[in-house]
């Protein structure tokens, strides 16, 4: 496999990692919205908490999070980019 | 003070924007103190704020291509990130969405996460491979990987449908704001707002729009933020409300109980002369609804306003600005951090705002009262006479019932700060923050309508010999009949906000999606597959948009898919359709696949060249 192959391969790996995390957030946990919604977080009910804050945070975490292993990926090949 | 170029002393710039703002508001509110009337505030906050936008507009100014549409390609990481989040709230993120959660509570917060997890689809699978490919707009994408000019002008016609439908509910907003806080006639507001938006974007197209999008970011956020820290203070909510009002969330739910959630039928409502539009807590604050049928509505509003998020082509364009690939990616990280401080903030608000109503302990409750006070409350008196809050005694004992309260919407934004008994100069913060809100978005809008427009119609098919004189003279005048077309139809109202603006996600997501991931993430995506996909996409979920929307032909929901979700019915269509024209048709050419080889190493050249 050429280098080219090798760094989308892992690229593909890194962004279906990344989709199951951002599915995780914004779906599965409210499947079970009104199971959840009887357990508590900071005295908010959780599942409450969840679409008003909690998956919007983890969304911005995930984010931040995917373009710094991405960035990782890209200098493990030699195709970092060089400015800013 | 400012050594080296624009761009290294943005940081500073715009820190002495703010603070100038700061020193602005405090000007008002001494002036408030001193006697002038609330008018004469409303109209210096907007006027003010709007002067500022259109200065930055006009020192934009370009005559350049690559300035002209991609702002020169030199916007710093965190500043779009600003002008993302401006370009993203609209009108009605800014003025309905805490009104939503207000009375919509769980369900209708489906939107929030809708409207913030299709950023996780963006950065992912599409900006920094757009970002690497260099195209000036998203039919050019579109028109360079599949190849050809009727590809190009099927994604010319998803986004002018989509970003369309959007537009005019912005300048609906723009007109509403500016027509209350300068006491014009709506449909004199509407042109007041038009104006605004184009002296912001006319002389520098992208470019102008960037800078003044952070601009009004700065403004709209601090006048989110502000009320909400205010009143949360105020009432004894907590310092931090985001992270204090669990007490508050539970003593709602407890008068919830005790007053009793009625949902008044429809010929009482009439009867009692509601004005239209109005409405009364008849949804549990935090409750979930339980039941397969509301974890399905759920979660099928919150796909569509994803997958819509990340087919709308005025947010994509905004990561044709930076300066690399890897600083569009951290961008949209950057984006969605500025669109989170708002968003978080607008459930907080709902929260606020209907404790300080129902909750007979504050001395701004009004449930439990007599309906004769209330009535005599100045903001109450204000608002009935703008026809924005109603009573209605449907039992007639003269005292005050959870159901007999009526409100806009809107009003939960805009009256807050006024019930909670803040100072009138917090309300003409409001109203700039809406206006910035609504003209930002109104503004990446009518830029990404027009741009398609001038660059993939006019330059790529109809003259391609043009000189950039000419192009850049084509797009301003697109650029004015895009926004006065807008302006015409906004001042017919025929659009409610949110409806027009749920409908723009479902075109995008039905016709531009899966062309736009397919073409970065499948080699084997070809011309003929993906017409067919974006033709048959668009033309199933517009079907069954006429077939199910209660004004159009009213067929009942089927399996929940109502006008607000019609998009999981086109983009299904659209990929199967393209899937499956793509295998039976010649697999892409040697080259358009090296091209797709190159899109996916985040260094070297861009594919198309900075001017093209």
């Amino acid at each position: 496999m050429s280098n080219k192959e090798k760094h989308w391969q892992k690229t593909k790996g890194h962004m279906v990692i990344t989709m199951c995390l951002w599915a995780f957030f914004s779906m599965v946990i409210f499947l079970f919205g009104a199971e959840i919604n009887g357990m508590s977080f900071l005295g908010y009910p959780l599942a409450y908490y969840m679409t008003a804050q909690g998956s919007l945070l983890a969304f911005v975490i995930i984010i931040f999070w995917f373009a710094n292993k991405q960035e990782k990926i890209d200098e493990e090949f030699g195709f970092g980019e060089k400015e800013d | 003070m400012f050594k080296g170029g624009f761009i290294q002393n943005l940081p500073k710039i715009y820190g002495l924007y703010t603070g100038g703002f700061l020193v602005f508001i405090l000007m008002m509110a001494i002036a408030e103190q001193a006697g002038v009337t609330a008018k004469t505030i409303g109209i210096l906050f907007v006027a003010f704020t709007v002067a500022i936008y259109a200065l930055i507009g006009y020192l934009s100014r370009t005559v350049q291509v690559d300035a002209y549409y991609l702002a020169g390609r030199q916007v710093p990481t965190v500043f779009n990130g600003m002008a993302t989040a401006a370009d993203w709230m609209s009108g009605a993120s800014f003025v309905a969405l805490a009104g939503g959660v207000y009375f919509g509570g769980y369900s209708y917060m489906a939107f929030l996460v809708g409207w913030t997890g299709g950023y996780v689809l963006v950065s992912t699978l599409l900006a920094p491979y757009l970002r690497k490919f260099g195209c000036y707009t998203v039919p050019d994408f579109i028109g360079t990987r599949y190849g050809g000019n009727a590809v190009r002008f099927c994604a010319v016609l998803v986004l002018v449908l989509a970003s369309f439908t959007y537009v005019t509910a912005q300048i609906n907003a723009t007109g509403t704001i500016a027509a209350r806080a300068l006491g014009i006639p709506f449909e004199a507001g509407v042109w007041v707002g038009l104006v605004s938006i184009l002296l912001c974007s006319m002389l520098g197209g992208m470019r102008a729009v960037t800078w003044t999008q952070v601009a009004q970011y700065i403004v709209l956020i601090v006048a989110y933020l502000i009320p909400v820290f205010w009143i949360s203070n105020k009432i004894g909510g907590g310092v931090f409300p985001h992270l204090m009002l669990g007490d508050e969330v539970q003593r709602i739910t407890e008068l919830e109980g005790q007053f009793g959630l009625v949902k008044n039928s429809a010929a009482d409502v009439k009867a009692a002369g509601v004005p239209g539009g109005l409405k009364s807590i008849a949804v549990a604050h935090a409750g979930v609804g339980a039941g397969g049928m509301a974890v399905w509505k759920y979660i099928s509003l919150a796909i569509c306003m994803m997958v819509g998020t990340a087919s709308l082509p005025h947010i994509l364009m905004r990561y044709f600005t930076t300066p690399s690939v890897k600083s569009a990616r951290k961008s949209v990280a950057w984006s969605l951090f500025f669109i989170f401080l708002l968003y978080s903030s607008a459930p907080m608000l709902a929260t606020l705002s209907k404790i300080s109503l129902i909750d007979p302990n504050l001395p701004t409750g009004i449930i439990g009262k007599s309906i004769a006070d209330v009535q005599s409350i100045e903001w109450v008196k204000q608002w009935s006479a703008q026809k924005q809050v109603f009573i209605a005694d449907f039992n007639g004992d003269g005292i005050l019932q959870l159901n007999e309260w009526f409100m806009r919407t809107g009003v939960v934004v805009l009256a807050t700060p006024e019930v909670a008994g803040l100072p009138y100069v917090i309300s003409g913060l409001v109203a700039a923050g809406g206006m910035a809100a609504a003209m930002s978005t109104a503004d990446g809008l009518v830029l990404a309508i027009s741009n398609a427009l001038s660059h993939d119609v006019y330059y790529n098919m109809i003259d391609p010999k043009a000189d950039v004189r000419k192009r850049l003279i084509v797009a301003r005048v697109l650029l004015i009949v895009v926004g006065a077309a807008g302006a015409y139809i906004a001042s017919m109202r025929i659009t409610s906000i949110l409806g027009a603006v749920a409908w723009a996600f479902d075109f995008a997501m039905s016709g531009l999606f899966f062309p736009l991931v397919l073409g970065v993430w499948w080699k084997r995506a070809t011309r003929e597959g993906a017409i067919a996909g974006m033709l048959s996409g668009l033309a199933a979920g517009t079907m069954y948009l006429i077939w199910v929307y209660p004004k159009f032909m009213g067929n009942p929901a089927w399996l929940g898919i109502d006008h607000l979700r019609f998009g999981l019915i086109g983009a299904p269509v659209c990929l199967i359709v393209m899937v499956v024209v793509s295998l039976m048709t010649k697999a892409p050419d040697a080259a358009t696949q090296r091209m797709v080889d190159e899109v996916r190493v985040p260094s070297g050249k861009s594919i198309l060249g900075r001017a093209h």
